[in-house]
């Protein structure tokens, strides 16, 4: 069969999934409505503010950081599919690339982004 | 060695002698929806039960032994009870993102449990991009936990969500070096190409130390994947609550639990087809009677077993070393594991290239 007309159906097993137990839930649960209930629970006592706020920059650095290594992995793939192929003179091409990304992580660390401060 | 795709083109024949063709084809998708709901189903109660079971071994106590034979039944009760609580949506979270955040989480995992090879012939999404589409579909999770934990609107679960996503994607990277190590020695992303390559020796021996290496590069940022271990700092339950999943209750809560001991699942099948062989038995080239006791038993057994192994070991893991704290986390992932993958790359380049494998 083909295998597109697969994802589709696995797609909508995927939905399918969570909107069953979800409908079971509904079905059988109790419901009742207290305001008190409906709060916020995080730790016990009530939440101040919302979650609009400065956040650690940590984070972003490291999804950047994230986003030039996997773009650069997404590069290899076709490479290593054909690795045996064309040999030599993908080997060469392959540590030039290599070179590039391994430049990137030490430019990286020697700037102190690895560190979390 | 029982090929189950004769059993699947036999089915697919009897339906379009009677049917029309589109509603033949309709009929096959509705059973393998079914079939992937009820085995997600069943490996989620088993996986749950094995988590109990391990972990009670390692603590030294019995776990849960009232319900059933052995506690079996328990998981039952758990199901029933989780069904029967009340879902509490809170006030001030993001209604629309709150309610789609399971849906995420599941839909990454169904997918990327669909293109698992069970046994011979008996793959459900068979792209020639296999290896690929399941790293994609299996990140897709981590969009689930962001959104569950901003939403919820509550300030630890934003830092447990933020965690989770620099822990997850920083993870991916290390399991898409070791993967791409072994696609260099394959030259193949198909999963049934790749099981199938594996007749003549699994790949963790054909690929000699790379691919050892590679192994377990594997298997530590698989565990960081999934948020368990040593790793599970999105839900430290001490300092978190319960991390991004706070505010969810009843079976809202029940879809991540599952979805968490699945990804386990998946992960750990993904290592077993792609470094152990899958549903392929062990042979040792040159002995054909030992091959031939080996191919005895079923592929399905072969797969369940190893994945089952693989779970174990991580089980162990999780239940041996203390937590780490979230900077030593990213340390080990950029510090150590991406530079031992990018130089273990570079040796199984070399080894694929000079034909140093076996």
């Amino acid at each position: 069969m083909n295998n597109f007309i697969l994802f589709i159906a696995v797609i909508i097993t995927g939905i399918a999934l969570p909107l069953l137990a979800l409908l079971m839930a509904r079905l059988l649960g109790p419901r009742s409505y207290n305001p008190q209930k409906s709060e916020a629970y995080e730790c016990g006592i009530p939440t101040r503010g919302d979650t609009w706020m400065q956040f650690k920059v940590g984070y972003y650095l490291f999804a950047i950081l994230f986003l030039m290594f996997d773009v650069e992995t997404v590069f290899l793939f076709p490479w290593a599919v054909v690795a045996k192929e064309i040999g030599v003179v993908g080997l060469i091409s392959f540590a030039f690339f290599m070179l590039v990304l391994v430049l990137g992580l030490a430019y990286a660390w020697k700037k102190g982004v690895l560190e979390w401060k | 060695m029982f090929d189950f795709s004769k059993v699947t083109s036999g089915i697919h024949t009897w339906l379009s002698e009677y049917l029309s063709q589109g509603l033949a084809i309709f009929i096959e998708c509705v059973a393998v929806g079914v079939a992937i709901l009820a085995l997600y189903a069943i490996i989620a109660i088993i996986m749950i039960y094995m988590e109990r079971k391990v972990c009670a071994a390692f603590q030294c106590r019995i776990g849960p032994v009232r319900v059933g034979p052995f506690g079996v039944f328990q998981l039952i009760a758990d199901v029933i009870k989780m069904l029967i609580k009340e879902i509490v949506i809170i006030s001030h979270s993001d209604k629309f993102l709150y309610n789609l955040a399971p849906y995420i989480v599941i839909i990454g995992s169904v997918l990327a449990f669909a293109c698992l090879p069970l046994s011979q012939g008996l793959e459900i999404l068979d792209f020639n991009i296999g290896v690929f589409f399941f790293l994609a579909v299996s990140s897709i999770g981590v969009i689930g936990i962001l959104l569950a934990g901003w939403s919820s609107n509550n300030k630890f679960s934003l830092i447990g969500a933020m965690r989770s996503g620099a822990q997850m994607i920083s993870y991916e990277l290390s399991i898409g070096l070791s993967v791409l190590t072994i696609i260099a020695l394959t030259g193949t992303m198909q999963f049934s190409e790749i099981v199938a390559m594996q007749s003549s020796g699994w790949l963790l021996f054909k690929g000699h130390i790379p691919a050892v290496i590679a192994f377990v590069v594997y298997l530590i940022a698989a565990n960081a994947e999934c948020n368990r271990g040593p790793f599970d700092l999105p839900e430290a339950e001490s300092e978190l609550t319960a991390g991004f999943h706070t505010e969810y209750s009843g079976m809202h809560f029940g879809l991540f639990y599952v979805a968490e001991f699945v990804n386990l699942f998946i992960v750990s099948a993904f290592a077993a087809t792609v470094f152990l062989g899958g549903w392929m038995p062990f042979h040792i080239s040159g002995l054909d009677g030992f091959n031939r006791v080996m191919d005895y038993i079923p592929g399905a057994l072969w797969f369940f077993g190893k994945s089952f192994f693989l779970v174990w070991v991580l089980m162990w893991i999780k239940w041996t070393f203390p937590r780490l704290r979230v900077d030593q986390i990213l340390q080990m992932e950029w510090k150590y594991l991406v530079p031992i993958g990018l130089v273990n790359l570079t040796i199984m380049a070399l080894c694929v290239v000079f034909g140093w494998h076996f």
